[in-house]
């Protein structure tokens, strides 16, 4: 029964709504909008084959180099500048000002300095999506516990041992946070970043189909940006439930208590 | 004992922030001019392409150009009027949605599931249904940045109407409140710091697309210039008009926190910055 409930909730909306779009699109068919089956059709057609190894599988490993680097480089400099004062306080209008600018505006510049290359489309994914991981670091490290700190100090625990297992857990809420904040910018880009000047990638295609008027085969793509950005939503929660599990549990008993 | 530590954390932290601002302050002031005098040196001394990287000087004179220009202001003028526009939908329907959606468990319930499949589909996703639909006119950017903005606000609004605190809600109804009263007086003030973030972070969101629509699509606003300064080969003029929507990015940043904490002056966590 309560299993029963569950499904219910799960899909009682999303079945109506597939419902009344298909009745739509049968009552009265446009030109713009495909019915769900020609969809789901078109959407295994279009990218279960070929384009599955020339535009897909590229695209995803920019992404991922792209998300991976941004998360190395912004805890790394996160941490170094979080950790000592006058540093921060140096660069922290800089890093405001750096994050405050809107990603895509750097793709127009890099296409120049550095032509059309997935080199240039990873960096533009770092560039871009480096900010929030990098600021939420610097914070995090900064709200670190004092007394904590001089403990794990007085207790002589090195610098290494202190970042370790002091100030990375301390920070790690803020730091995902961050990550979180960054993956969406990450996916906005791998888009962006192939829509001039290219001949492969998602973004590329998609808009080829649009401008080819191929309306079914361009809400497929749509779809499966949907479904990539839906995957990384699901992969993150997991990683931040691994990571913060400690965090979590104790959320849960200072609520108790 | 812990409560205590915390306290003297706490004090601590309020102490050194107060005593430390005008120096704060002073060194992020160093922090920008030695960024730009590095700049500049890098370029001059050719330790970079210069065709590349025009130096600090160079793009601040065409910075100052513009803003003399008065073509300049009024595509400013687009880029912000189809942010606030689209902002302004996004925030307006979704605080309506979030209310509706947070008030009732059932209802929350059973959105759970859609809300969560389509909050992530990245809003350039939408670009080819926008220039289809809208070709080049300004609907087609209100489209991406309303889509993108919208998930912002109804997620936290949810939140907030959600966190009500059951034991003022049963007071509220003891006293015989409407539902409407109690929308007004119970579950407004609990979400109105939530609905707050989720503008600040919208606000953000919404310029990243209201730039992009314009870069991609072609409507007309900052970021169409830009584009049409690499058609060009205008770098200067790129560096310039970037440092100008980072300048915006940064005055908008600056605004919605403002506000935040005049809407939220007597919330406490305002209150206690304000006494630190």
């Amino acid at each position: 029964m309560k299993f029963l409930k569950a499904a219910f909730f799960l899909l009682a909306l999303p079945v109506v709504l597939v419902l009344l779009w298909w009745v739509s699109t049968m009552v009265n068919p446009t030109f713009f909008v495909p019915s769900p089956g020609e969809l789901v059709g078109t959407f295994f057609d279009t990218w279960f084959g070929e384009r599955f190894t020339n535009d897909l599988l590229p695209s995803l490993g920019r992404l991922s180099l792209g998300i991976i680097g941004s998360v190395v480089v912004g805890v790394g400099l996160g941490l170094l500048i979080g950790s000592f004062r006058p540093l921060r306080q140096l660069l922290e209008p800089l890093l405001e000002f750096f994050r405050a600018i809107p990603p895509p505006v750097l793709l127009p510049l890099l296409m120049i300095v550095m032509g059309v290359n997935w080199r240039m489309q990873v960096f533009v994914i770092i560039f871009g999506s480096l900010w929030p991981v990098l600021l939420n670091t610097v914070e995090g490290v900064r709200a670190t516990d004092e007394v904590q700190r001089d403990t794990a100090r007085s207790y002589g625990l090195g610098r290494m041992a202190r970042l370790r297992y002091l100030i990375l857990p301390a920070a790690a809420p803020q730091i995902l946070t961050g990550v979180r904040q960054s993956l969406s910018i990450a996916l906005i880009l791998m888009v962006i970043s192939e829509l001039f000047y290219t001949s492969s990638g998602l973004g590329f295609t998609i808009v080829q189909f649009q401008r080819n008027f191929a309306i079914p085969e361009m809400w497929s793509g749509i779809l499966l940006l949907g479904l990539i950005g839906l995957a990384l939503a699901v992969l993150f929660r997991y990683v931040e439930r691994y990571i913060l599990r400690w965090y979590h549990g104790l959320r849960e008993v200072q609520r108790e208590s | 004992m812990t409560a205590l530590l915390n306290t003297v954390s706490e004090v601590r932290r309020l102490r050194r922030r107060t005593s430390s601002s005008p120096q704060a302050a002073l060194l992020g002031a160093a922090g920008v001019v030695g960024f730009l005098v590095l700049w500049e040196l890098v370029s001059r001394l050719g330790l970079v392409d210069s065709r590349f990287v025009p130096p600090a000087s160079d793009v601040l004179v065409r910075f100052g150009q513009y803003v003399v220009d008065r073509a300049f202001w009024r595509d400013v003028g687009d880029t912000m009027l189809s942010w606030s526009l689209g902002l302004l939908i996004a925030v307006v329907a979704a605080t309506v949605l979030g209310f509706l959606i947070g008030s009732s468990r059932f209802l929350e319930r059973l959105t759970h599931s859609t809300i969560e499949f389509l909050r992530p589909v990245p809003s350039v996703a939408l670009i080819p249904l926008a220039v289809l639909l809208f070709g080049v006119k300004i609907q087609a950017g209100l489209l991406l940045i309303v889509y993108a903005a919208f998930w912002q606000v109804l997620l936290q609004v949810i939140y907030g109407a959600k966190d009500v605190d059951p034991v003022a809600d049963a007071t509220a109804r003891s006293y015989g409140l409407s539902r409407f009263q109690r929308i007004r007086y119970v579950m407004w003030p609990t979400a109105l710091p939530y609905l707050m973030t989720g503008i600040r972070l919208a606000a953000a969101v919404a310029l990243i697309l209201a730039i992009t629509a314009e870069l991609i699509i072609g409507t007309p606003g900052l970021g169409k210039q830009i584009a049409e300064t690499r058609e060009g080969g205008a770098i200067t003029s790129m560096y310039a008009l970037i440092l100008a929507t980072g300048l915006i990015g940064v005055a908008i940043n600056l605004v919605v926190r403002f506000f935040e904490r005049r809407t939220l002056r007597w919330h406490t966590s305002v209150r206690m910055e304000v006494a630190g």
